[in-house]
């Protein structure tokens, strides 16, 4: 049970942080400047 | 800004909290309602509450007053946003003063203060130290409130995401370290009674006679709120400011699973693992019985001591260290909406704003550091960090599936995502998370009818008239920015 909630969790995780950091337009100057 | 909102999830729950609430309702079992409120509830919410906020930003609104009266225009729906103000600053106010603890004890670690204590005696400097039996608190309180306003007047991008691009890289390296070094514990080796993977055992080994009980899943619905920063309207601030072509689909998940992944690997092979490998089970679930405080605070900085000197006072600075850097993200993003509100309605400077929110957790936090043994500091956690996230967020989600209508909802999720959202989304945000939601909140219902029937000490009902003080003079403000508004035309 552990075993599987951990791997679920690493591997949704490393899957979207893989994806955002494919996607070109989120870079380190996508934060708003506000307020 | 993933990493921002990564960071206004991972709170101080993530590694204090979580691991306590899993001892405390089936061990491993708890992960499947866990994971299921998060399917059913958390995700759904990021996504209503991304989209929420990137329409109210179309329309010029950054905090949820008028981020929900954009989207309906019935009066009592900016009254019900309110929530999404009054809770950043009651939550701050108590959270600032949490905060500075980590933070002290990171410098005491380092200091060596701990060194050579008994259990006993790192018990009892705890006792001490929020008992104010020194002035070291209040400066160190203090200190961790000019640093957050500061911060705060530097803005978005020029203070909160460095803060974040430093301390989240930073909590994760510091957390592997700790979770590596919990989980490798060898009985017989530097003191331990027991191997680190005996308390991950305790930790996860299910029991699923437990798994059908009410209170368990409103441990783990309890958990989801507080863990995602869900129902505080900080996200909607955050995600005001993003064009209105923006993805916030991929952000949501991102942000959202990141969390997950800070407390279900790395929150739950600290503490337990530590604490099981020198003390034992009988003696952690005597400890967990006080929370995660009791643990953390009372318990760890004695038993990095068996490491000795030099990789106590570097285990302990990791650890308060971790916490300290979850902690400000988090209590960074919940002064971002009273700041905005404050720019939007009045035009202030954002130096003005971000100082005079400071002033108002100063003042407002001052109850919780000199009467918490009183009780005070709970009831706010009580009332503004458990209830009135469940009040917003079923206010929230009626308003964006079925008031707002999920079909325009759906579009707003939707609209320029970097992924595929799974249709079934919608389902569930219409039908399945407004009823869940529901439930939780009629879950709660008996032990909130039981707290106003008992409120305590005066110091408790005071604390509470506070809060509801709190409530009815933001509702008083919004009404005149809404008056303000009305007379400048400034409506869309």
């Amino acid at each position: 049970m552990m075993l599987l909630a951990n791997i679920i969790v690493t591997v949704f995780t490393v899957y979207f942080f893989l994806k955002v950091l494919r996607t070109p337009t989120k870079d380190a100057g996508d934060f708003p400047p506000g307020p | 800004m993933v990493l921002a909102m990564a960071g206004n999830a991972v709170g101080l729950g993530n590694f204090l909290r979580f691991p306590v609430q899993a001892i405390q309702n089936g061990g491993g079992s708890f992960i499947i309602p866990y994971l299921v409120c998060f399917l059913l509830m958390g995700i759904p919410l990021l996504f209503v509450e991304w989209s929420m906020g990137r329409f109210g930003g179309k329309h010029g609104h950054h905090s949820t007053p008028f981020i929900l009266d954009s989207m309906d225009k019935r009066s009592f729906w900016k009254y019900l946003g309110v929530f999404g103000i009054f809770t950043n600053i009651a939550v701050a106010a108590y959270y600032c003063y949490l905060e500075s603890w980590t933070l002290s004890y990171a410098y005491h670690s380092v200091a060596g203060t701990f060194a050579g204590m008994t259990q006993e005696g790192v018990n009892e400097f705890f006792t001490n130290y929020v008992s104010l039996g020194t002035n070291q608190p209040i400066v160190f309180w203090l200190l961790c409130l000019v640093l957050n306003t500061w911060i705060l007047s530097r803005g978005l991008s020029g203070g909160v995401e460095i803060v974040a691009k430093i301390g989240m890289p930073l909590l994760i390296l510091f957390g592997v370290f700790l979770a590596i070094k919990g989980v490798t514990l060898t009985a017989g080796e530097q003191g331990a009674i027991n191997d680190g993977t005996v308390g991950l055992n305790f930790l996860w080994t299910p029991d699923f006679t437990t798994i059908w009980e009410p209170k368990v899943w409103l441990a783990a619905a309890g958990q989801i709120f507080f863990t995602l920063s869900v129902g505080m309207g900080s996200i909607h601030c955050y995600a005001s400011y993003l064009k209105s072509k923006d993805d916030v689909a991929l952000n949501a998940m991102s942000a959202g699973w990141m969390n997950e992944f800070v407390e279900v690997v790395l929150g739950a092979a600290i503490v337990i693992p530590i604490s099981v490998g020198y003390l034992g089970i009988e003696k952690v679930v005597e400890l967990t019985q006080t929370g995660g405080l009791g643990l953390g605070f009372r318990s760890l900085p004695f038993l990095f001591q068996n490491w000795g000197p030099t990789l106590a006072a570097v285990s302990g600075f990791m650890w308060f260290g971790l916490l300290f850097f979850a902690g400000i993200t988090s209590s960074l993003a919940m002064g971002t909406p009273v700041m905005g509100f404050l720019q939007d309605e009045f035009h202030w400077k954002r130096e003005k704003a971000a100082w005079t929110f400071g002033l108002i957790i100063l003042i407002l936090g001052a109850p919780c550091v000199f009467f918490f043994n009183e009780g005070v500091f709970d009831e706010y956690d009580y009332w503004a960090g458990t209830v009135s996230l469940v009040v917003f967020a079923v206010a929230e989600i009626i308003l964006f599936a079925w008031v707002f209508g999920m079909g325009k909802g759906w579009d707003e999720i939707t609209r320029g995502a970097d992924i595929k959202v799974p249709t079934f989304f919608k389902f569930i945000i219409k039908y399945v998370t407004p009823l869940f939601l529901l439930a939780v909140f009629a879950g709660s219902l008996p032990d909130i009818i039981n707290k106003i029937a008992n409120p305590g000490n005066s110091y408790v009902s005071i604390a509470r008239i506070g809060l509801l003080g709190l409530y009815a003079g933001i509702c008083y403000v919004v009404y005149l920015a809404y008056k303000k508004r009305v007379r400048e035309g400034r409506f869309h």
